[in-house]
């Protein structure tokens, strides 16, 4: 038989009082997955977690990370569980190999199996030769990799980032991914929290939770081809900053933006749309070039689940 | 309408100690332009937007803004323009409402103007409904929102804008852009800086910055431009095992992951995508869609920094 999914969760429930955080919500992440658990402040997110953590019981359904009931046996749950905030948790003070042995020894990783892990990771996170760098002098980057490093010291079989990649810059980002692929691809399951369509692009499947729900789940490509409600146009023409009042005035449209030189409308049927898009701006005295129907991006579809 | 340009910088430099924050930055912004300077953590953007908006003075170089010199006519400037920190700028315990009267204050904004203005912005900023509400009891988006109606009291010109969406999830992003279209429906100059890349998209121009240096500074178009070869996007429920297979492939220049999508960058898409399409269906590995794709502003990003042959650290 093979193992359980990661993460089941069945109508997952928690109230405070009348108001309802999390509503009846249900996903499974098999193992070596990377997933991202998307969604607003105050959507719902912070609740799943703290109860997904065991911090929180639920008032209704019940979810389980690696078969163990995450009310019941929390404690299983934590020793096989790696969480990297996303502030990241370590010793500004403490070199790279001290941070690596302090939190080595907090979570019983001694003698030759924290040398032989130490080794791996900083290979890993590349910090190879840096060991007796103090922590505070390293570069985001790889401070970054460190805490990285720091929270699979203990090789968990799931792994909790917060918005790891928030504001890095691009290659360290990718190195990052990188990493976070590889241990997916060794069997690590990967839970990423995040509201950053950046980060959400990178991973294998998604939720996307808002008041409490799940409006939107699946591979990100996924979710973009089947679950847009309406369709996404885009439409060259100039000057834009006139344009966008005629546009919005025609009232055929859920969704008028600017992008750069173009205009983004959404409708349902968005191509039936473009004679009259065409007539519109044209008696304005706006130049109008090509009007394409164009695949919408993740934060399209999440903000047309929620309208 | 007036040509002289909204913006302007001429090798503006500000260094501290030995760090240079801002190294020869040079920049013209036409009037009624939406400029994104876009750039990670600590690429010096706080400090350029610092140094146009003459809240900072440059240690070389220098700049203009509406044609005023931002050394010498710093105080004309300020009161032509908006400027939002990315740090919270508003009084905590004042209401909404307090809080665009004080800064009706400090711009000099009185009388029926006042209160007209006042109106406008709330509307503007849909914050009608929570004038009363204390500002440090509003959610991140709507003290972002409020900030931004403050910036504008005055109805100024140009408006510099410090990472408005840092730190707000999709919905109030969202809105938050459509405000700034608003604003350049009304001609305004929009100056702003983000780390997210994805929102290159919503400007009319972009300067990508990077150790106190503009690397590039392109329309989205432009930027994308600078990616090599053409990009193909495979989607695959098998990604990690389609990886290797596509790198091995003749003509392949960078294989990507993007969750279950391969971003692969060869030197002709049409030739390529029949050839690793057989790859692999060969190897056994499904294959959902394989398209041509736009390069992200993100990759135009990294092909620059690696293309100089600059450390990433």
């Amino acid at each position: 038989m093979s193992p359980p999914d990661a993460i089941v969760t069945e109508n997952l429930t928690r109230r405070f009082d009348s108001f309802v955080a999390v509503d009846h919500i249900s996903f499974n992440v098999p193992r070596g997955t990377i997933f991202g658990f998307l969604g607003p402040n105050g959507s719902g997110k912070t609740t799943t977690i703290r109860m997904l953590l065991g911090l929180l019981t639920p008032s209704e359904g019940r979810a389980a990370i690696l078969g163990y009931d995450c009310v019941r046996e929390a404690d299983r749950i934590r020793q096989r569980a790696g969480y990297v905030s996303q502030r990241f948790s370590l010793y500004d003070e403490l070199t790279v190999a001290e941070n690596l042995t302090f939190y080595g020894h907090t979570y019983g990783v001694i003698g030759r199996r924290l040398a032989e892990r130490k080794r791996f990771i900083l290979e890993m996170a590349g910090l190879k030769g840096r060991e007796n760098e103090l922590t505070r002098n390293l570069s985001g980057g790889w401070k970054q990799r460190l805490a990285l490093g720091v929270a699979i010291l203990h090789e968990p079989e799931i792994l909790f980032l917060d918005e790891p990649t928030a504001g890095v810059d691009p290659v360290s980002r990718r190195q990052f991914w990188e990493l976070l692929y590889a241990q997916a691809a060794g069997g690590t399951t990967i839970f990423v929290t995040t509201h950053y369509m950046d980060e959400a692009e990178q991973c294998q499947a998604l939720a996307f939770i808002h008041r409490g729900k799940i409006v939107a789940a699946g591979s990100p490509a996924e979710i973009k081809a089947q679950q847009m409600r309406g369709q996404v146009l885009e439409i060259e023409c100039r000057p834009t900053a006139l344009a966008l009042p005629v546009l919005k005035r025609l009232g055929l449209f859920e969704e008028v933006a600017l992008y750069g030189a173009r205009i983004h409308a959404v409708a349902p049927n968005v191509a039936e749309t473009i004679p009259a898009i065409r007539a519109a701006l044209t008696a304005a005295g706006i130049a109008v070039g090509e009007m394409t129907p164009i695949p919408p991006s993740l934060e399209d579809v999440f903000i047309s689940r929620i309208r | 309408m007036d040509e002289t340009p909204a913006i302007e910088a001429l090798e503006l430099t500000r260094r501290f100690g030995r760090i240079t924050a801002v190294d020869r930055l040079n920049l013209t912004i036409a009037r009624g332009e939406i400029f994104g300077l876009i750039g990670p953590d600590g690429a010096g953007k706080t400090t350029a937007i610092r140094l146009l908006a003459a809240v900072m003075p440059a240690t070389a170089g220098r700049a203009r803004v509406l044609g005023f010199d931002t050394g010498r006519q710093a105080e004309r400037i300020r009161r032509a323009i908006g400027y939002m920190p990315q740090r919270f700028s508003l009084y905590g315990d004042l209401t909404v409402a307090e809080n665009l009267h004080f800064f009706a204050d400090l711009y000099g904004v009185r009388g029926p103007t006042r209160r007209r203005r006042i109106e406008e912005l709330l509307a503007f900023a849909r914050l009608e409904e929570f004038t009363g509400r204390r500002a440090a009891a509003l959610s991140g988006g709507m003290q972002k929102k409020l900030a931004l109606a403050g910036a504008l009291i005055h109805n100024p010109q140009v408006i510099f804008l410090d990472e408005p969406t840092t730190g707000v999830d999709p919905i109030s992003r969202r809105e938050f852009w459509d405000i700034l279209s608003n604003l350049h429906v009304q001609g305004v100059t929009i100056f702003v800086s983000t780390p997210y890349m994805d929102e290159a998209e919503r400007c009319g121009r972009v300067g990508l910055m990077y150790e106190g240096r503009i690397a590039h500074c392109d329309t989205p178009d432009g930027l994308r431009r600078l990616v090599p070869g053409e990009l193909l996007a495979i989607w695959t429920p098998q990604v990690m095992r389609a990886r290797p297979i596509v790198a091995a492939q003749p003509d392949v220049l960078e294989v990507q992951v993007y969750g279950d999508l391969l971003h692969v960058f060869v030197k002709d898409a049409a030739a390529a995508a029949p050839l690793l399409a057989q790859a692999l269906a060969g190897a056994g590995v499904p294959v959902v869609e394989i398209r041509r794709a736009q390069p992200r502003v993100e990759e135009a990003f990294i092909s620059l920094i690696a293309g100089r042959g600059r450390k990433t650290e």
